[in-house]
């Protein structure tokens, strides 16, 4: 009797399935990880088949995404893993309606009823098994325990999918904070589903029998749980197959009816022979002899510290403590900085455990004779440390990494920092911090993504690593985000590249990515001769390695690569204690009695509703985070007087109501017409506000933006990569419908208002044509109730022929058009005239109170705050006046930039631009949302104006996530670095 | 106005007689026909065909790696084509067409020049459009050569679609490669020449030729190929789409360059409706529509004679796209792709391979914003939208390839 079988090669795992031919009955399957053997570990799964079925003849079919290869060589015929799970969900349950299936890197939708459409995710794989593994390591509980965690939590976190960079830097920054790890899983489970739902289903609502497919929602319960949840499905609705592991197995199975048959040693045989074609670039090895490699060794020996001994050791001490985001590294020095104790480890995500626990071994070594003089604190977890222990000083990590380079090479003109997950290059210029670059969207490159690979490959990073130093064909991998490099390693492990290659191939584009990705260099000449390579990953020698092959380069590696931080706060505590005294550190016996509680809890202080969690000590003292403002930690709050953001917002949302309006609402309106404050009406705002008012309509605003309103209407964004203002909208939509309006306006406005100040006026096409999507994309909306007409306000004539087009189902007449587009116009002067006159004011007080100017230039709709996520709020609390692009352009003449300057909002920021060079007291924060691929242009240009000035240049990227701690570094950095450019311009005065 | 401008160096008239231009291969049909008319009015234009993966690497190295793709491939092949050693460096010059709408596309002249500063700073970069934009170094087209570009594009396209029409059904190997290599070559030999207006004597030489082949009656799925205009039709772009189909024994349909053109000329018309834009120049622009649709409909009718799928009426492609969304939608390939593929779908062709750059802004709307509205409108409709990207890999794109022809095989069987 013939069967069948099926074979599917996963990106991570290899599933058979043996069924009777006529597919009634399932005999046999088996689920087997491959850990990149793809072949061996199909052979071997074979053999096993082979020995309950000897003898027999099978019709076979291989399906999954690292399966292709396998099939075209060995000839055996190959079916679309979609295509795969379609007929096995045929066969099984002929009655779901949608299947969703999650594997280690794709997600998948099929849509059954009501239209056959089978979706996959593109090139960003968020949200799929290997982030789940990814978040696991993260926590550093294995994903079973994962899933017992997340059963048992209580609420649930905002964390970003779409990625697991962003999710990462969402997650960070709570397990900083101590929120509880179980809340922590059930949010990374939430974040899958919400990513699942917004990135396949794309404006199709996920109903009826839903059949959930794949490993991870087989064996995650929370997982299923969140599912069930968010999709509202009734138990009966929601299947959950026992089998669902192997199903697409199944389904090749199915597809392999009607193939001829062969015996199990043919098969064998066939795909014995395969040899995959080569697609995957491979490039030299990094050390070609052993004499190379032990000249590279000795070479990096010289750079290191002399060593003291603790335990015998008298006199004075400084403490440095580093509390990274995955890291803890803490260093003791002498005076004349000898290494007394060193100490370098994860901190599990309880950076302050690590701490106390460290400074209480370095008072029982060095008992009475080591007296610490001051101890300082940098990195994610500065302010916790330091409240906790009583630390003298803390200080931004980038002056950190400054001085502790400067130490090794005082000519040093370059230090790229390569750590967990960030990397911080700058370019020294004449003793100063002169340009931070910081890799704010991606992690590709950094050392967790080594790490998570070695995982994967069921090594230690160590090991995996040192693999990598005599590889003979080293793959070339992507330079850009762990995503895209992820296809690349199963493209390269389809081809049968060794984990060896593999490795080097990682390690270099750890660097590739560095180097073109986060300082864009575009020759090895153009970021400085004297280069001081640290942080953790480049204690790897192939990084190293790698590092110098493609700059061309030798470096300076110190051998305390990993602790600098921690040297360099240690040097800062040195440089800044006062004469006499010591360091108000928790004593000895102090820290004997430390303890802390932890609680989070919802600050009530504004509408925002910040999640914070709240450290008391033991002493009374308490540490609170999560805040984006003071009044989550019990402190007065800043007031909008110092930040035009809170200005321009509040203006917009509440001062617009007093203009114009002829009608009341309980009046004879005409309608009920509804403005979502984003895109282009956030700044046209009054003006269509007024216009609308003056036509006798009521005018009611979309809902203040948040996260909650964001999910609102996220199951119609149609495009996952689009920039956050913009997905945005649809919850605006979503909220205006709800409230009942008679129609939604959003203009159409190819041209925006020519301020006579750039060569063209154009909007981005995204700002411009959003109607058309948002029209396309939500069932809610139709002719009738969103108005969209395509109008140039700059030519009165054909706005007002438009215009009356568009409402003509209302009545309007002309005249009376006319009149509410100048009452509109009139609006929107003023507005801007308020804000100017605001700019004005909080320049002058600033001035008058010798604070720093920060001009944060972006775009209109940034003001709006669950866009910048409170970033003037922050600048605020760190001692600066915000002012904004659109109050200070007006100073400045049109510039002529290298590309054409013909979009209007960005007109704006090259004249603000121009502005801050002339002013000595200001300086320059852009605001790029992620995705905007016009801001790929504009940066440059905005660092050319800036840096021809002698100004530092700053720019902060931002999207969905919310965490201000990155965003911090940043301008404490500048902040830093311009206060020393400052001093330095002062001396050279002197 | 303040300038911050660096200073680049101009493409004087003086410079014709004796610099080589290099031009990226962004239409394979169209490109090589266009040098010629190209060298006949005294420019030296060649062709670059470095396709390696050397060309993606030199264009990650070269420009911010957020901007668009087609950017970077273009940069990418001057760049290595520069460091060939091929070339005299101090008598070359690179060219590139530039739009001029609102699209970051209208930048690649500045971003071209950007990359080529630090390493050759000598070399001019010529821009090819017809906006005004770059004066000084632009490609003075007159109307001598602006009449033999636009019919080398209809010739070109004719020979594009033929050949896909052909290439999947013939029964000797190989021959229309050879028809296509024949009508290439007679393209070229009269397109400078006096008679190159003849359009209907031409293309029916053109059709003549692909009718002599001899073909099969299977039923093959057809695979409508619109999006971006570079990853529509450079192989480099595309990771070789067109082939990619022919191996799939799929029949790509790829539609005229020319309905491009005529986007670009109704947009201005549009515009002059709308906004009353350029009331100077308007009629100019009707005037030059009107022309080039008689002779698209004089092609159209050719094809029929031949039996051959003619292209889509361009009055027609207007009109699908006034179903999907509004006519205003200008950037990019704006109105366009949703027209093309609404007018595919109607014309049988359900499949339909949405390429575009990753992170393309018009796409966000015309693409992936737009398809709903087209599968609405035409419930079968099998749209896969496609990422290029230097990173994403062949195995990727074609994975999602492989699953839409997986339901376009279903559906035809289902038909059967």
């Amino acid at each position: 009797m013939r069967k069948i079988l099926g074979i599917d090669v996963g990106s991570t795992t290899v599933k058979t399935a043996v069924l009777t031919e006529d597919g009634k009955e399932i005999l046999y399957t088996s689920y087997e990880r491959h850990f990149a053997q793809i072949k061996s570990c199909v052979l071997a799964e074979l053999s096993k088949i082979g020995e309950i079925y000897a003898g027999e003849r099978f019709c076979v079919a291989i399906t999954g995404s690292a399966g292709l290869g396998l099939a075209e060589s060995s000839g055996i015929p190959f079916v679309q893993e979609v295509q795969a799970a379609f007929g096995a969900v045929k066969r099984f349950y002929p009655d779901a309606d949608a299947v969703i299936e999650l594997g280690g890197e794709d997600a998948k939708i099929i849509f059954l009823t009501g239209g056959v459409e089978q979706r996959m995710n593109g090139s960003c794989a968020g949200g799929t098994g290997s982030f789940i593994d990814q978040m696991a390591t993260l926590l550093n509980v294995t994903v079973d325990e994962m899933d017992a965690l997340a059963l048992r939590a209580e609420k649930t976190y905002p964390i970003a999918s779409r990625c697991g960079v962003f999710a990462k830097s969402d997650i960070q920054p709570l397990l900083n904070q101590g929120a509880a790890k179980e809340d922590i899983a059930a949010s990374i489970f939430q974040a899958v589903v919400e990513q699942t739902v917004s990135g396949l289903a794309q404006g199709r609502k996920i109903k009826g029998k839903v059949l959930f497919l794949g490993g991870p929602l087989h064996f995650l319960n929370a997982l299923k749980k969140a599912f069930k949840d968010t999709l509202s499905l009734t138990e009966e609705n929601a299947l959950f197959p026992e089998n669902a592991p192997v199903f697409m197995a199944l389904g090749a199975a199915l597809y392999a009816r009607g193939e001829q048959a062969e015996t199990l040693e043919t098969l064998m045989e066939k795909i014995g022979a395969c040899k995959t074609q080569a697609q995957v670039t491979r490039g030299k090895p990094l050390f070609e002899t052993q004499a190379e490699y032990d000249e590279f060794v000795s070479r990096h020996k010289v750079s290191d510290l002399p060593f003291a001994d603790i335990r015998t050791y008298t006199g004075d001490a400084y403490l440095g403590i580093d509390s990274g985001s995955t890291t803890t590294k803490l260093l003791l020095i002498t005076p004349d900085c000898r290494t007394l104790y060193s100490h370098y480890q994860s901190n599990n995500g309880q950076p302050l455990d690590v701490v106390v626990d460290k400074v209480k071994e370095i008072y029982r070594l060095g008992e009475d004779r080591v007296r610490i003089r001051a101890a300082a604190v940098t990195g994610y977890g500065e302010d916790m440390i330091k409240a906790a222990l009583h630390l003298d000083f803390g200080l931004v990590e980038t002056t950190a990494h400054f001085k502790a380079a400067v130490h090794f090479n005082p000519k040093v003109d370059f230090i790229i920092d390569i750590g967990g997950q960030d990397i911080k290059c700058f370019k020294v210029k004449n003793g100063a911090v002169d340009s931070i670059m910081l890799n704010e969207a991606c992690s590709s490159g950094c050392g967790s993504f080594i790490q998570t690979f070695a995982k994967a490959m069921d090594m230690e990073v160590e090991t995996f690593s040192r693999l990598g130093l005599f590889a003979k064909n080293p793959v070339e991998l992507g330079s850009r985000c762990t995503v895209f490099m992820n296809s690349a390693v199963k493209q390269a492990q389809k081809e049968g590249a060794s984990v060896a290659d593999i490795s080097a191939g990682i390690s270099s584009s750890v660097v590739k990515n560095a180097l073109y990705k986060v300082i864009r260099a575009r020759t090895a000449d153009e970021i400085g001769n004297e280069i001081v390579v640290q942080g953790g990953t480049f204690m790897n020698d192939a990084v190293l390695r790698s590092f110098e092959q493609e700059t061309g380069k030798t470096v300076v590696r110190p051998a305390i690569a990993g602790l600098m931080g921690a040297f360099g706060a240690a040097l800062y505590a040195r440089e800044m204690q006062s004469k006499n005294a010591y360091s108000s550190i928790l004593s000895a016996e102090k820290l004997q009695t430390f303890r802390y509680t932890s609680k989070q809890t919802v600050c009530r202080g504004c509408t925002s509703r910040c999640n914070i969690n709240i450290l008391t000590f033991e002493d009374g003292g308490k540490f609170v985070s999560g805040n984006k403002c003071e009044r989550g930690a019990g402190q007065k709050p800043h007031g909008d007087e110092e930040n035009i953001y809170a200005f321009k917002y509040r203006y917009l949302r509440e001062e617009t109501k007093k203009d114009g309006g002829m009608y009341e609402p309980n009046g004879l309106s005409r309608g009920v017409v509804g403005l979502a404050v984003q895109l282009i009406t956030f700044e046209q705002l009054p003006l269509w506000n007024a216009f609308f008012r003056a036509l006798g309509f009521v005018v009611r605003y979309s809902d203040e933006s948040s996260r909650q309103l964001y999910y609102r209407g996220q199951h119609t964004v149609a495009s996952d990569t689009v920039c956050y203002p913009a997905k945005l909208m649809h919850g605006h939509i979503e909220s205006l419908l709800d409230s009942g309006v008679d129609f939604i306006f959003y203009p159409a406005e190819s041209y925006n208002l020519d301020e006579k100040a750039s060569i063209n006026h154009y909007n981005c096409p995204v700002v411009a044509y959003y109607g058309e999507l948002l029209k396309a994309n939500n069932e809610r909306l139709h002719e009738g109730n969103f108005i969209s007409p395509y109008i140039d306000l700059n030519d009165r004539k054909s706005t007002l022929s438009n215009l009356c087009a568009a409402l003509k189902a209302y009545g309007v007449r002309k005249r009376e058009v006319e009149h509410a587009l100048s009452a509109g116009i009139d609006a929107l002067a003023k507005y801007q005239s308020a804000v100017r006159e605001k700019t004005k004011e909080i320049i002058f007080n600033a001035r008058r109170a010798d604070k720093p100017i920060v001009v944060l230039a972006g775009r209109p709709y940034h003001a709006d705050p669950e866009i910048n996520h409170g970033i003037g709020k922050l600048l605020v609390s760190l001692g600066v006046a915000v002012v904004s692009e659109d109050g200070v352009c007006q100073n400045a003449p049109q510039v002529e930039t290298n590309v054409l300057n013909q979009w209007t909002y960005h007109a704006r920021l090259y004249r603000a631009a121009e502005f801050v060079c002339t002013q000595k007291d200001m300086q320059l924060v852009q605001l790029v949302s992620f995705g905007c691929g016009i801001d790929a242009l504009t940066t440059d240009e905005v660092r050319t104006i800036m840096e021809r000035n002698g100004k530092l240049y700053t720019q902060i990227k931002i999207d969905e996530i919310n965490n201000l701690g990155v965003v911090k570094i940043r301008l404490r950095s500048m902040l830093a670095a311009t206060g020393q450019q400052m001093r330095g311009n002062d001396d050279e005065e002197l | 106005m303040k300038s911050y401008k660096t200073p680049t160096p101009v493409f004087t008239d003086e410079m014709k007689k004796t610099y080589k231009i290099l031009a990226p291969n962004m239409l394979p049909y169209h490109f090589d026909v266009i040098a010629v008319i190209m060298k006949k009015y005294g420019y030296d234009v060649e062709i670059l065909k470095n396709e390696s993966r050397a060309v993606i690497d030199e264009g990650l190295a070269h420009v911010h790696n957020d901007t668009c793709f087609p950017a970077l491939c273009c940069i990418g092949q001057f760049i290595d084509a520069l460091k060939s050693g091929k070339y005299d460096l101090s008598r070359t010059a690179v060219m590139i067409s530039q739009s001029g709408g609102g699209c970051r596309a209208s930048n690649y002249v500045p971003l071209i020049r950007k990359a080529l500063q630090l390493e050759f700073p000598q070399v001019p970069v010529l821009s090819f459009n017809f906006s005004g934009l770059e004066k000084d170094s632009g490609v003075k087209i007159g109307v001598g050569m602006l009449l033999r570009l636009a019919f080398s594009i209809f010739y070109a396209d004719t020979v594009m679609s033929l050949y896909n029409q052909c290439k999947p059904y013939e029964k000797n190997a190989g021959e229309t490669d050879r028809v296509r290599d024949g009508c290439q070559a007679y393209i070229q030999s009269i397109i400078c020449g006096r008679g190159y207006r003849k359009y209907k004597k031409i293309t029916d030489e053109l059709l003549r030729r692909f009718s002599a082949i001899e073909r099969t009656n299977e039923r093959k799925i057809r695979v409508g190929v619109v999006g971006e205009i570079y990853v529509k039709y450079s192989p480099l772009g595309n990771s070789e789409l067109e082939k990619f189909l022919h191996t799939e024994k799929c029949e790509p349909v790829i539609p005229a360059l020319m309905d491009f053109v005529m986007y670009c000329i109704v947009n201005t018309i549009n515009d002059r409706k709308l906004y009353n834009k350029g009331k100077k120049t308007a009629w100019i622009y009707g005037l030059v529509y009107r022309y080039l649709l008689r002779v698209h409909r004089g092609v159209i009718k050719l094809f029929e004679k031949y039996a051959f799928e003619p292209p889509h009426d361009f009055e027609y492609l207007r009109k699908c796209a006034d179903k999907v969304l509004h006519q205003g939608v200008k950037m990019g390939e704006g109105w366009l792709i949703p027209a093309e593929m609404l007018a595919l779908c109607e014309s049988g062709v359900q499949n339909v391979v949405c390429a575009q750059p990753f992170g393309c802004l018009p796409n966000h709307i015309v693409g992936k914003g737009a398809s709903r509205t087209v599968k609405t409108l035409c419930p079968s409709a099998n749209i896969v939208p496609i990422d290029y990207d230097p990173s994403a890999t062949k195995v990727n794109q074609e994975n999602r390839l492989k699953l839409m022809l997986a339901t376009a095989r279903e559906m035809q069987n289902k038909s059967l």
